[in-house]
């Protein structure tokens, strides 16, 4: 057989190797959790407290700590996001003060999650004194996220054609009339996945958490923002590391559920995208 | 015929690049006038100049003056949106918003705020749609895709929607460039049509077309305006030699 082909049968079967490679993790992570820890869900395991030190009953203050975190995140995230995206694609000129605004952006998405913890904890626990709370919290998240909503936002923005602006504009529109009707629900879906992707991150994050929300033991529900809460990563990390004689059970349990939690979001995110794709074409 | 529009000693600039030398001319009431030249002479940005909509190209600059009814266009004060109302634009390549196809000519009266209540919105849809003969083949489903119409429907939806602001001029950017020879014979029979209530100013690459639905043509060669005149004369005794060479196919 000629060189040249034996030269891309070799080629072509290591870099299948190297694609199922990127499957193999995934599979083992997932298998180990749900095989190990499926026996762990039951009623209990998600409506009630903890008991014994953590060893027995369930996780609900975790599990409503990380969806009130997650909602909290949004919150704040989302409309600072998004405004901030429909300004840079939508009306911002190419000034000093926008291309500050992007290396913002840019330096934002490169900080390590342990320092951002640490900023919360500095800026919104004692400086502006909310506490150890699920408002600071949040707002901690919530900056983690802004840079992946913004720049997944604005790249959406920027993918509806020109021409529906001019078009708007030419029927006696102004811009926001342009960006209200025809551009913001255009780019919706891409909008919608990148807010998401950044929740997904801010609800499985431990050490933003660490310093500004995350209570180690606590079992009763949060009563107002300015209160702590448990949450399912830093539970984990909690009866994983600091609890002797934890059952396993009880940390596979407690993975699974964030797992699925986040999961699921994921899932949400890809079918709200493949909904609006298929509907349209320019 | 009364002047509609009034273009006086128009230059305009591209940043130092002028683009428009000195440009003078009267666009009449009620008749369609056809601009014609090569590609990249100013026939486009002449256009553009009638709704402000280079207004929205930073760096751009302009001297003259542009008299819509006698007005000044560009004195200041101006209110622009009430312009781009008046003088309506069609673009080269069909481009509905991927919306239905009521949603598509309400958008103007919408934005505009220029109904009151839901019946008055449904009567200018289908006035409009009527107007561009597109209202037989669409009247049973209004709520479909705009997109999913034929390139041909979706021109003529682009019109009405032109059309459901009630503007007094339309201004066509090579209306027919991305449409078949049949949809354009059909466009231009709507253009002749329309020209019965609006006033018509179309920039055309295509002579023939031209020729065939225009009162008044206007030649232009790298940003001058060479020759303007009743179409007839234009195209066959025109009045300078570089017209003649163009139409004839000797230059551009």
């Amino acid at each position: 057989m000629n060189r040249r082909y034996v030269v891309q049968r070799v080629g072509f079967a290591l870099l299948t190797l190297a694609a199922l490679l990127v499957v193999v993790p995934i599979l083992l992570v997932v298998g180990t959790i749900i095989v190990r820890g499926a026996s762990a869900i039951d009623w209990e395991f998600l409506t009630a407290m903890p008991r014994d030190g953590m060893k027995a009953g369930g996780i609900l203050p975790a599990i409503v700590g990380t969806v009130l975190l997650t909602l909290g995140t949004a919150l704040a995230a989302i409309p600072v996001g998004v405004g901030g995206a429909i300004y840079l694609a939508e009306y911002a000129r190419d000034t000093w003060l926008t291309r500050l605004v992007r290396l913002a952006i840019i330096n934002l998405a490169g900080i390590p999650s342990v320092v951002y913890g640490l900023f919360g904890l500095g800026l919104f626990v004692l400086f502006l004194q909310f506490g150890t709370s699920i408002l600071a919290g949040s707002l901690t998240l919530a900056i983690m996220t802004l840079p992946i909503i913004i720049s997944t936002a604005e790249e959406a923005l920027r993918a509806v054609p020109t021409e529906f602006r001019t078009v708007i504009l030419s029927l006696g529109g102004t811009r926001w009339q342009a960006v209200r009707y025809v551009v913001l629900p255009q780019a919706m879906p891409g909008i919608i996945t990148g807010i998401i992707l950044g929740l997904l991150r801010a609800a499985g994050e431990t050490a933003p958490i660490l310093f500004t929300v995350a209570a180690f033991y606590l079992p009763r529900l949060p009563r107002s923002p300015l209160d702590p809460t448990m949450a399912l990563p830093y539970h984990l990390y909690v009866i994983s590391t600091q609890v002797p004689g934890m059952p396993e059970e009880i940390k596979y349990g407690t993975a699974l559920v964030l797992l699925a939690l986040v999961l699921s979001m994921n899932v949400v995110a890809t079918l709200i995208r493949s909904y609006y794709r298929r509907r349209r074409e320019w | 015929m009364r002047a509609k529009i009034q273009v006086d000693h128009l230059s305009f600039y591209y940043g130092d690049k002028q683009a428009l030398f000195d440009i003078s001319m009267e666009i009449r009431e009620r008749q369609i006038t056809a601009l014609i030249g090569p590609s990249g002479c100013g026939k486009s940005t002449f256009l553009r100049c009638l709704n402000r909509m280079n207004d929205t190209i930073p760096g751009t600059r302009l001297e003259g003056r542009v008299l819509l009814d006698g007005q000044d266009i560009y004195a200041p004060g101006t209110d622009v949106v009430d312009l781009r109302r008046r003088v309506g634009m069609v673009f080269q390549r069909p481009n509905p918003f991927p919306q239905s196809v009521f949603d598509n000519v309400a958008f103007g009266p919408r934005v505009l705020g220029l109904y009151r209540g839901k019946d008055e919105l449904e009567e200018i849809v289908e006035r409009s749609l009527r107007d561009v003969r597109l209202w037989d083949e669409v009247k049973d489903d209004l709520k479909q895709d705009a997109l999913s119409l034929s390139l041909g429907q979706q021109q003529r939806l682009c019109i009405a929607r032109v059309i459901a602001v009630q503007p007094e001029v339309i201004l066509m950017d090579e209306p027919c460039s991305a449409l078949d020879p049949i949809v354009t014979l059909e466009i231009e029979e709507l253009m002749k049509r329309l020209r019965e209530q609006y006033t018509i100013v179309i920039v055309t690459h295509n002579m023939q077309q031209a020729a065939r639905v225009s009162d008044w043509t206007g030649f232009f060669w790298l940003g001058r305006l060479v020759e303007m005149g009743p179409t007839g004369d234009v195209f066959t005794r025109p009045q300078q030699k570089l017209t003649e060479d163009y139409i004839t196919g000797r230059a551009g």
